[in-house]
């Protein structure tokens, strides 16, 4: 599913550089990174899910390769076959529940705002457990709640592939297994790949694999 | 396109407190200059059209802008006053019609305008609704006046006092409401009319009591002579002018020495407007001959003189407003760059990114533009009442 090969990434202030030798994940497999903070983890997410572009090396997901793509296509290709759960959720105040998880079909003609896509919002939202919540601003939710309308959001267009920044971070004990239960159950369910970026080391076993980032070479901090 | 609006409108609408702010500058710089000009244009329409019908008005020397105003718009600068001789002169020159005026009273806000039946001729004035000046004590309210007041034909109308607290002045004279005038659109809407001699009742030049010779009670009457009765002040006066006393109203003195405001005089030919201008020019005249259109353009020129300073001035403004309002935009633009950074990571282009701008922008300027168009809307409904407050009274 992804393959990255001689894979090099510095930030132009060039503080921070990140290489990749050789990486790849298969199609359905589950993956969690971890590493140190400031390891570059969130960066190879973020060039996996093209809104990074490597200095060298290339980034391949399924058959396309992401590195080679041009903006708008590197734009099409994210919103239609990635779903991205940022590490701090990146919702919009100004939108309410139902309006941010169908954010991505306003912005972007790669994604069309069916009829039905609200009702599958709808049941998303259900199977998480924020359906009362459609109405609310995320303003007025708690940081669990947050963090499943930022999974809802990622997974309504069923990506092939589910990018997780610390999706379970800062959370509770019984909302950690409970958001990664949905996760997952989501991941199974639509066939998707899953990388995960976390930091805690007791839900690793439930992976099919772990990869640790202080295996590659990394200079500064990201 | 619409998703953009769509996403453009939540931002706008949770953002209430920035969206009014930028809605209300952006509302007062359309609203300002096109009001002004409104009001402007709507004045000098007002203005010149009434003095453009009014060939000459006589009256004292002195402000020929304040006897201008009192004749033609009946404002409350009173002029100087003059007597009915003054009227009797432009009938003796043979050269003009006088229509003498007398435009010192008010009733219930709206001024009383004495003067004869040929004024409405003149004017072209028809009374929509009842009759005409018939009787000694009668009025014909202009449209908006009926309007304002609610009154109708048959209703009763009050002076007002001149002076509330002059005990000893004259009572108020309860006028019968004759008619009511056909929509003009000019100051005639805003004025009741009355014959003159019922604008010199009003004034107590005369009055009505019950028949002297005829009373015979010691505390009324204090001393009856040959040629003379004397009354006490306990004798009744007359505060309604009814066909039963009617014959009771009588004047003292010479009818022409009775004060009025200002005569228009309406030359038969151009000729004889000219030759009636040159008699006035002398030193010696007590009086003088104005062409209200002379008055008013030089008026005109003034507001407009005024207005171009207040133009630039609402320029400057509008400009340094502008500039706010495109620094707000940036800063909020520079705020929102997590926002921004966060629609680009879902996928979105920098184009949709800026669409969204535009519709946001387009939503704020919209809405300003329809409350200008409303506040325009409700300035041009007052527009004549604005004049009349800004420029006439």
């Amino acid at each position: 599913m992804i393959r990255i090969d001689s894979l090099a990434f510095r930030y132009p202030t060039g503080e921070f550089s990140l290489n990749v030798p050789e990486f790849a994940i298969d199609k359905a497999e589950r993956v969690a990174v971890i590493g140190p903070s400031g390891s570059g983890k969130t960066t190879l997410l973020n060039l996996i899910a093209g809104i990074l572009t490597p200095v060298r090396g290339t980034v391949t997901v399924g058959e396309r390769e992401i590195s080679g793509l041009g903006d708008a296509g590197r734009r099409d290709f994210r919103i239609t076959t990635i779903g991205f759960v940022f590490q701090d959720f990146e919702l919009l105040d100004y939108l309410s529940v139902m309006d941010n998880i169908l954010h991505p079909y306003r912005i972007t003609v790669a994604l069309t705002l069916d009829k039905d896509i609200p009702e599958r919002a709808t049941s998303l939202a259900r199977e998480m457990g924020i359906a009362d919540k459609l109405n609310r601003r995320p303003g007025d939710l708690s940081h669990g709640e947050k963090q499943r309308v930022a999974i809802c959001r990622a997974l309504l267009a069923r990506p092939q592939l589910i990018l997780s920044d610390e999706a379970t971070g800062n959370l509770d004990p019984v909302n950690k297994i409970r958001i990664l239960d949905l996760l997952f159950s989501s991941v199974e369910n639509h066939g998707a790949t899953l990388v995960a970026v976390t930091h805690d080391h007791e839900l690793l076993p439930r992976f099919d694999r772990v990869v640790d980032f202080q295996d590659f070479p990394a200079e500064g901090d990201a | 396109m619409k998703d953009s609006f769509y996403v453009a409108w939540k931002y706008v609408s949770f953002n209430r407190g920035k969206t009014a702010t930028l809605v209300a500058c952006i509302t007062l710089i359309l609203f300002l200059p096109l009001s002004l000009q409104l009001l402007l244009n709507e004045s000098e329409r007002q203005l010149l059209s009434r003095a453009v019908s009014t060939p000459l008005v006589v009256g004292a020397k002195g402000s020929a802008l304040d006897l201008v105003m009192n004749s033609l718009y009946f404002g409350d600068e009173v002029p100087e006053l003059i007597s009915m001789e003054a009227s009797n002169q432009v009938v003796d020159t043979g050269m003009a019609l006088p229509i003498p005026l007398y435009v010192r009273f008010r009733a219930r806000g709206a001024p009383i305008v004495g003067t004869t039946l040929d004024y409405f001729d003149f004017r072209g004035v028809k009374v929509a609704e009842g009759s005409h000046l018939t009787m000694l004590g009668d009025c014909v309210v202009g449209a908006s006046v009926a309007e304002r007041l609610g009154v109708k034909p048959g209703d009763s109308l009050l002076s007002s006092p001149e002076n509330l607290f002059d005990l000893a002045g004259m009572y108020p004279l309860k006028m019968k409401v004759a008619g009511v005038l056909r929509k003009s659109h000019t100051s005639d809407d805003l004025a009741v009319f009355t014959d003159l001699k019922t604008a010199w009742v009003i004034q107590g030049l005369g009055h009505g009591h019950e028949d002297l010779k005829k009373a015979d009670d010691p505390q009324v009457i204090l001393k009856k002579g040959e040629t003379n009765i004397i009354a006490s002040p306990k004798l009744y006066h007359y505060t309604e002018i009814t066909g039963a006393n009617l014959d009771l109203f009588h004047f003292h003195g010479d009818l022409s020495s009775y004060p009025i405001t200002a005569v228009i005089a309406v030359p038969h030919d151009a000729k004889a407007g000219t030759i009636l201008r040159g008699r006035y020019l002398s030193g010696e005249e007590p009086h003088q001959i104005v062409r209200p259109k002379e008055v008013i353009d030089g008026l005109l020129q003034n507001i407009f003189r005024i207005k171009n300073v207040l133009d630039a001035v609402i320029s400057l403004v509008a400009l340094a407003m502008m500039l706010a309002i495109v620094l707000v935009f940036a800063l909020s633009l520079r705020l929102r760059q997590k926002e921004i950074g966060t629609i680009f990571k879902l996928g979105c282009s920098r184009l949709t990114i800026a669409r969204l701008l535009a519709a946001e922008i387009f939503i704020i300027v919209m809405v300003s533009g329809a409350l200008c168009v409303g506040s325009i809307f409700f300035v041009h409904q007052f527009a004549n009442d604005l004049v009349r407050m800004l420029f006439i009274r």
